[in-house]
């Protein structure tokens, strides 16, 4: 048995009672959700807050909410919940993907998508979800609420613009016509961080050609998107020679570091193998979609 | 889950639905498991029950400049620390390892590994202990570690034990076994000749249940219970006995339920040591139950086996001989448990399964700044390096001779008129019937089927690979004659009682860690006597309970104890004759046994079953001369061999060309194991088995950087299979009785940890060959197979 230092614990009954616990416990205090990040890191004393506020029991934080131009997900929903969504797959297969290879269904069930982005492991999956479907961050302080982009969200590896007596409550995921996304990620084993993994959104012009794309990689010291690589496709008609170039850019902007997941060469291939991969799949999934509007319609 | 049953039937199973002695029935074990009431070391409670915690050396090499425990004593709840100053006073500082060298305790002048121990804080509870350490201040004057076992014996490599007097070097051992000059007279006229270095990496048991013990010393009467996580309960009560000076009666060894060895599990480490010093100190019992960390960093390791292979052969395929020189990392300490003859185990089996005209191996052992052990994992004292040597080695033989390695390995297979048969490192092999075992693995996995599909697939570029492994185990040490460690022979004893109902128990002297004796032995007592295997109680773990013996690992449970159990039966049994006949008022030469019952010859009417015989022996019935009133009977069985299993593996791979990801996609185990007594027990041991060869073929790897930090100390980085990594197993069988063994059994324990990682391996260059791979080494991680497939493979080390 791993034994963490000594600390305290608060359950949170409202959002407002969990920003009143974190203002009243200052920076000594985390909030605790699924748990399955922080509690191994303070096993292991590599993390020693004072106060832990359980912020389970705020169930208004635990949905999967559709609408017309967008979908809102709560900051508590567990990610077998967004595994079992139907609506989530329906929109956005990239979550699935990643949601299958986040850990194991014991750590998804305890696990939420809102402990995962304020963890902001470099090598957190939902991290690149994000970033490619372009989510917005709903975080609530003493001042209201703020919206940010992903790029706003991010500081770095362990860092967000979440402030010690705010809260992230809510994620929101922008609904675009003909779009595909896809997720794809090189483990050593089940469950483990990824040795690198790569995720691309694109949406298609009623012609089929790229209207935007999005691509992100994961654990080789990139924050948000690939700019360079996007710019490759856009307004262009997806072919396999693209998909290479935008694949190799990809590798080029990867900043991959040697451990022991591997070494940066085979970083930087996984990089590009990786990125022509989904851009392939999100494509066929984009023209998956056209096609069954286009049924429909 | 695939099960082939094509052998003979065994006539001794009896009814297969209902079997009174072999056969599938459920494990005794398991109602107390399922339930959540197994009782293990973490779970005893004593009153008045205190908890220790190691404070470990953050550093791998380090001369110790002070230690103040002044703000630790005064942490709340904190009784006492101990340092190796205080063990020093004690003349517990150094304990004797099993292979003849000694370990610190608690270090005194130098840290040797990152992990070793450094001081042990007593506290009230267990939380209080740990918080302690933080206040333990300790000063450390940081070495050059060793940790480069190339570089270990290299001039002017600093020396790790300059504690021994004289010592200048890293050197632990050579060991030389076979032949060298008639070795080289093969090699010198060979046609062909196939060279490769193949490293066995270091891994880690990484029992589910990680190491402790409470210790309970009472002052009064000098007496020491300790319950330990123990595979070898009566070899430890002997080494306390002689560490700390308390006579032997006066120790009592408990090793209850035990959550998994694999080897892990026989050695005494410190952590035992200390909870006994604590103890003692403190006049009450103490507590010491390691974390999943202090367990993967401090306690036995396994392999780390860094071996030059040579085979050679004939241009037609007839393999001729093999040498190989190879270097073992030991760690800081030599700790490893094996026979004390063998410094390194039973290697010299690596001629493997073919009849091989000349073999050599030189194995040289060094220290470097790692922890010690090296002997674990379910390896059989290293028959698990030796398979992968001469696995590899063949392998690639075939390849170089552009012939099926199924069929090269048909070829060379001992045949069973060979049997008992010589090999040229001085093993008796007992019994084989290898093609048929080999044959049989082939007909489940559809070989040609597969080839013909690895042909259409890599004309699309596809790297689909197919790997065969054939093993030969040496297991059940072992004749005393031969075999000790640390001086205590490697019999076992075994004790059974029949009470005046007809039940009975039987006393082991070895301990389960999960291999299920308490179902096995009473099956072997149910077979042998002929009542129920539930009206049979197995009784283990308790020094002051059972026999002597040197406990379990090495798969010697079934081959050693299992016979003690027979014998003791057939004693029994013998004695039920007597007994019979002076009720039956006849001869005992005209009684005649059937399962369960005495009869009268001609007249099957008129016989005593067992119940009725034990109620007469404990009752008035008048008994001959020379037969006092029980039905008990005790042996101590010295085996005259070890057992010989056997098996045959093919394993399919699909490697990902983009991402140099393996997926092991089937896998066949055709095992012979000899007489099988509970077909599930065996096929849970396969089965555990394989998914432990997936680990080691394809991850499990305890890496150290330059500074001695040790990689693997957590499960997020010592990476164990799930059932996600691993196929649906099939496995079949065939019946190849040990001629010397009382009811015929080899043992199985290990077999599949020994037999496939190599036939993963195999699998994984096999889909790599199209590229020009020859060979890589484990663990075939995506990064690894990756730089193979670019023609950069290295070794993990």
């Amino acid at each position: 048995m791993q034994i963490p230092a000594q600390f305290d614990y608060v359950r949170a009954s409202t959002i407002e009672d969990a920003l009143a616990q974190l203002e009243l416990h200052g920076p000594e205090s985390r909030v605790v959700a699924g748990g399955h990040s922080l509690l191994p890191m303070m096993k292991l004393r590599l993390a020693r807050p004072e106060w832990l506020i359980d912020i389970n029991d705020l169930y208004e934080l635990d949905f999967i909410l559709p609408e017309a131009t967008q979908l809102r997900i709560g900051a508590l929903t567990r990610h077998s919940t967004l595994l079992e969504s139907a609506d989530v797959a329906r929109l956005f297969p990239i979550v699935i993907d990643a949601e299958r290879v986040i850990a194991d269904p014991i750590v998804r069930n305890r696990g939420t998508i809102g402990g995962s982005l304020c963890q902001a492991d470099p090598a957190e999956d939902l991290a690149t979800v994000c970033d490619v479907l372009r989510a917005q961050a709903v975080v609530r302080g003493p001042a209201g609420e703020r919206i940010l982009s992903m790029d706003e969200f991010h500081k770095g590896p362990y860092e967000t613009a979440v402030a010690q007596n705010e809260l992230l409550v809510e994620i929101r995921f922008p609904i675009r016509p003909r779009s595909g996304s896809a997720y794809e990620k090189v483990e050593r084993r089940v469950g483990d961080w990824a040795v690198v993994a790569a995720g691309a959104a694109v949406s298609l012009a009623e012609d089929g050609s790229v209207d935007d794309v999005a691509i992100g990689l994961t654990a080789v010291g990139l924050d948000g998107t690939i700019a360079e690589a996007e710019a490759v496709l856009r307004g262009r008609q997806p072919s396999q020679a693209l998909f290479e170039e935008a694949g190799r850019l990809a590798a080029l902007a990867s900043l991959p570091v040697a451990d022991q997941r591997g070494p940066v060469d085979y970083k930087r291939h996984l990089a590009d193998e990786l990125t022509r991969r989904v851009l392939r799949r999100a494509c066929a999934r984009a023209l998956e979609t056209q096609t069954t509007t286009t049924q429909e319609g | 889950m695939t099960i082939t049953e094509t052998h003979a039937p065994n006539p001794a199973a009896g009814d297969a639905d209902r079997p009174i002695g072999y056969g599938r029935i459920q494990r005794k074990e398991d109602p107390r498991f399922v339930r959540g009431k197994g009782h293990y070391v973490d779970d005893i409670v004593l009153p008045g029950m205190l908890h220790g915690a190691i404070l470990r050396s953050p550093v791998a090499h380090a001369r110790l400049v002070s230690i103040d425990t002044t703000r630790a004593l005064a942490h709340p709840g904190v009784v006492a620390v101990i340092t190796g100053k205080d063990l020093l006073g004690l003349k517990l500082a150094w304990a004797p390892t099993l292979s003849a060298d000694v370990q610190a305790v608690l270090v005194t002048d130098k840290v040797r590994f990152q992990g070793q121990e450094v001081a042990f804080v007593i506290a009230e509870d267990r939380y209080a202990a740990r918080d302690a350490l933080e206040l333990i201040d300790v000063d450390y004057d940081v070495l050059t570690p060793v940790i480069d076992a190339r570089r270990a014996l290299d001039p002017g490599a600093p020396v790790i034990r300059d504690e021994i007097e004289g010592r200048t070097d890293n050197h632990i051992f050579d060991w030389e076994a076979g032949n060298a000059a008639e070795t080289d007279a093969v090699f010198a006229t060979a046609d062909v000749i196939v060279k490769q270095e193949i490293v066995y990496p270091r891994s880690h048991p990484a029992p589910m249940e990680t190491c402790g013990a409470v210790a309970d010393f009472e002052p009064i009467e000098g007496a020491l219970t300790l319950y330990e996580t123990s595979q070898a309960p009566h070899a430890h009560r002997t080494l306390f006995a002689i560490v700390s000076g308390i006579p032997e009666h006066k120790i009592r060894i408990v090793s209850p339920d035990i959550g998994g060895g694999f080897g892990n599990k026989v050695g005494i480490y410190p952590g035992y040591i200390l909870a006994v010093v604590g103890s003692i100190v403190t006049g009450r019992p103490v507590k010491w139950v390691e974390d999943r960390s202090e367990n993967l960093m401090s306690t036995s390791f396994a392999r780390d086996y860094i071996m030059q292979g040579e085979i050679a052969a004939t241009k037609d395929g007839k393999i001729l001989a093999v040498r190989t020189n190879v270097l073992a990392d030991h760690g800081a300490f030599n700790a490893t448990a094996q026979p004390t003859k063998y410094p390194a185990g039973f290697f010299h089996i690596f001629t493997g399964s073919y009849d091989i005209q000349a073999a050599h191996c030189k194995v040289t052992g060094v220290y470097t700044n790692k922890a010690p052990g090296g002997v674990a994992y379910a390896c059989s004292f290293r028959v698990t390096e030796a398979v992968l040597l001469i696995e590899r080695l063949v392998d690639m033989l075939a390849h170089k001779l552009e012939v099926d390695p199924a069929e090269l390995r048909l070829k060379n297979l001992i045949k069973p008129e060979q049997f008992p048969y010589k090999n040229k490192t001085g093993w008796e092999y007992d019994s084989g019937d290898y093609e048929r075992a080999l044959r049989l693995s082939m007909e489940i996995a559809g070989y040609d089927d597969l080839r013909r599909e690895q042909k259409e697939k890599r004309a699309r570029g596809e790297l689909m690979g197919i790997g065969v492994s054939f093993f030969t185990e040496t297991v059940g040490a072992g004749p005393r004659k031969h075999m000790d460690i640390v001086g205590l022979g490697m019999a076992d004893g075994a004790e059974l009682r029949i009470h005046p109902t007809g039940k009975a128990v039987v006393r082991i002297s070895v301990q389960s860690q999960g291999q299920g004796h308490e179902t096995t032995f009473a099956q072997i007592v149910a077979e042998e006597i002929g009542i129920p295997p539930e009206d049979i109680d197995v009784v283990h773990g308790d020094t002051d309970q059972t026999p002597f013996g040197l406990g379990t690992y090495g798969s010697r449970s079934t081959p050693v104890s299992g016979a003690a159990v027979a014998l003791v039966a057939r004693k029994v049994r013998e004695k039920a004759k007597f007994i019979a006949a002076a009720m039956l008022e006849t001869r005992p030469e005209d009684l005649e046994w059937e399962k369960g019952r005495w009869f009268v010859k001609g007249d099957p009417s008129v016989g005593k079953t067992i119940a009725e015989i034990a109620m007469g022996a404990h009752g008035t019935v008048a008994l001959p001369e020379g037969i006092d009133g029980n039905l008990d009977a005790e042996v101590t069985y010295d085996p005259p061999n070890l057992t010989f299993p056997f098996g045959a593996y093919i394993c399919v791979v699909d490697v990902d060309p983009g991402t140099g990801h393996v997926k092991v996609r089937r896998f066949i185990a055709v095992d012979d194991c000899g007489t099988r007594i509970n077909p599930m027990i065996i096929e849970g041991q396969v089965h555990g088995g394989l998914t432990d060869g997936v680990g080691m073929a394809l991850m499990q790897f305890i890496g150290f950087d330059e500074a001695g930090n040790n990689l693997g100390g957590s499960f997020m980085d010592y990476l164990i299979p799930t059932a996600m990594e691993v196929p649906n197993w099939e496995t079949g069988f065939t019946v190849t009785p040990s001629p010397h063994h009382p009811i015929g059994a080899k043992g199985v324990g290990e077999s599949a940890t020994v037999g496939s990682p190599p036939a993963i391996l195999n699998a994984v260059v096999d889909a790599l060959s199209p590229l020009g791979v020859t060979h890589m080494d484990i663990p075939c991680t995506p990064a690894r197979v990756w730089a193979a497939m670019q023609g950069r493979a290295t070794p993990p080390i």
